[in-house]
């Protein structure tokens, strides 16, 4: 258990410190597009990974101090957070699949574009045609 | 002696493990109630997480999306902002938001603190500014969906944002006319946002409305850098969708929160949690739900709002 002395300082460094992380997340999205120094932007590989480690600290850090995770036992605390690894996959196998869709976006489109002259319909009294369903108004 | 040490530890052991049987232990030396609150905040982060990530999918699979910071470039003006900058902020409300939220969630810490010393004016007074921020927040967001649903016209099946894929030269002004004299083409740079405008009628400015009832769009004809005609067309239909779902879902969970923060801090003004003597655990508990809420947050600004 924090003291209450303690608990004040945590709640004063966890608020500037997550103020400042997120104003440096947005400088860097105002900067890296171009909206700070005309001209001048950044590229989007140096861009979205540190701002993915930014929001992954942030989350941490709440987790850790404001719920106080920290305090929790550990068997406890890997109860709750190993279940999320699972997530690693999701990102992974969604995200591939996604782009698999987007290499072919053209290709699928082409395909749904083309016209097909339908098939000669088949003889309605084939001996294996047993399952048809009845034709009604024809 | 050593032999027989270990005899009664043994014994002991044994006595330990059958007295788990009776219960009055808790598991993890967490109360029931704080470890539920735990799982089930698991289980919202997958339900969260599934959304993210099918965003994320959508988005790899198109081949064009919407700029973040030039959809949400919009400020209230507060009638004294002139239009002009008011037009042109991007992301800065909705940092402001992210403020609201994170300023919130640290009223929601000093709350919890104060119950642990059994303060209970302490708890109410934090708990109410907790409800304000929430509130607060909520406010944003409503302006935020009527701004674009009513100005700019988006909806879960029409999205008017896009992104330029070339450099290019616009024919026709802002109202889809000829330029008029003297005024020089505007040119667009490949990778910025482009939002089209409805059409409005020269006498009433309400917008014209086809024979569904839906509004008619400008589409901007140009001739790219390569000499290609195009005109604009919409963006991609699912991050409407997309962005109300996931905004919405994350904005009910404030809602619920909020409500859930009323009702226990009425609670703890009725002295109702001082009476159960166990340093008002459930101010905790909705303490850990409303710290979620804010770590949802942080991810919903990240995925929509920056990258």
């Amino acid at each position: 258990m924090v003291s209450y002395e303690e608990g004040l300082k945590t709640v004063k460094q966890g608020f500037i410190l997550l103020c400042i992380v997120t104003a440096v997340e947005v400088l860097i999205a105002l900067l890296g597009n171009g909206h700070i120094i005309p001209g001048f932007t950044l590229p989007k590989l140096i861009m979205y990974p540190v701002m993915i480690g930014f929001s992954l600290y942030k989350a941490y850090y709440i987790v850790y101090n404001f719920m106080h995770m920290a305090h929790e036992m550990k068997g406890m605390a890997m109860s709750v957070l190993m279940p999320m690894l699972l997530l690693v996959w999701g990102v992974i196998a969604f995200f591939q699949e996604g782009g698999a869709w987007g290499a072919r976006r053209a290709q699928i489109e082409k395909f749904n574009a083309k016209t097909v002259k339908p098939a000669a319909p088949k003889p309605a009294s084939t001996s294996d045609n047993t399952k048809q369903l009845p034709v009604k108004n024809s | 002696m050593a032999h027989a040490t270990v005899d009664h530890d043994v014994h002991h052991d044994h006595e330990e493990k059958a007295a788990y049987w009776e219960g009055g232990r808790e598991a993890f030396k967490a109360s029931y109630g704080k470890l539920m609150m735990w799982y089930f905040l698991l289980s919202d982060a997958f339900t969260f997480a599934g959304f993210l990530i099918a965003y994320g999918t959508l988005r790899f699979s198109m081949p064009t999306w919407p700029v973040p910071d030039f959809v949400f470039q919009a400020f209230p003006t507060f009638g004294v902002i002139p239009e002009a900058w008011a037009h042109h902020m991007p992301l800065v409300f909705v940092s402001m938001m992210t403020l609201i939220l994170i300023i919130s969630s640290v009223t929601m810490v000093r709350a919890v603190q104060e119950g642990q010393q059994n303060n209970k004016r302490g708890v109410v007074f934090w708990m109410l500014l907790t409800v304000l921020g929430g509130a607060a927040f909520l406010g944003c967001q409503a302006w935020e969906w009527t701004t674009l649903i009513k100005g700019e016209n988006v909806s879960i099946t029409r999205n008017p944002f896009g992104r330029h894929e070339v450099n290019g030269t616009y024919t026709v002004d802002t109202h889809g006319e000829a330029y008029k004299e003297g005024v020089k083409a505007e040119k667009f740079e490949k990778g910025h946002g482009y939002l089209l405008h409805a059409q409005t009628d020269h006498v009433t400015h309400q917008p014209v409305l086809d024979e569904n009832g839906e509004p008619k769009f400008i589409h901007r004809s140009f001739v790219t850098d390569k000499g290609e005609k195009g005109e604009l067309s919409f963006g991609p239909k699912a991050f409407g969708a997309l962005f109300f779902f996931i905004t919405g879902f994350h904005g009910f969970h404030v809602f619920s929160g909020v409500a859930f923060l009323l009702i226990i801090m009425l609670n703890v003004a009725s002295g109702l949690y001082e009476r159960r003597n166990n340093h008002y655990e459930m101010v905790e508990k909705i303490g850990l739900y409303w710290h979620f809420v804010d770590l949802v947050w942080v991810f919903v600004f990240l995925v929509f709002y920056l990258l």
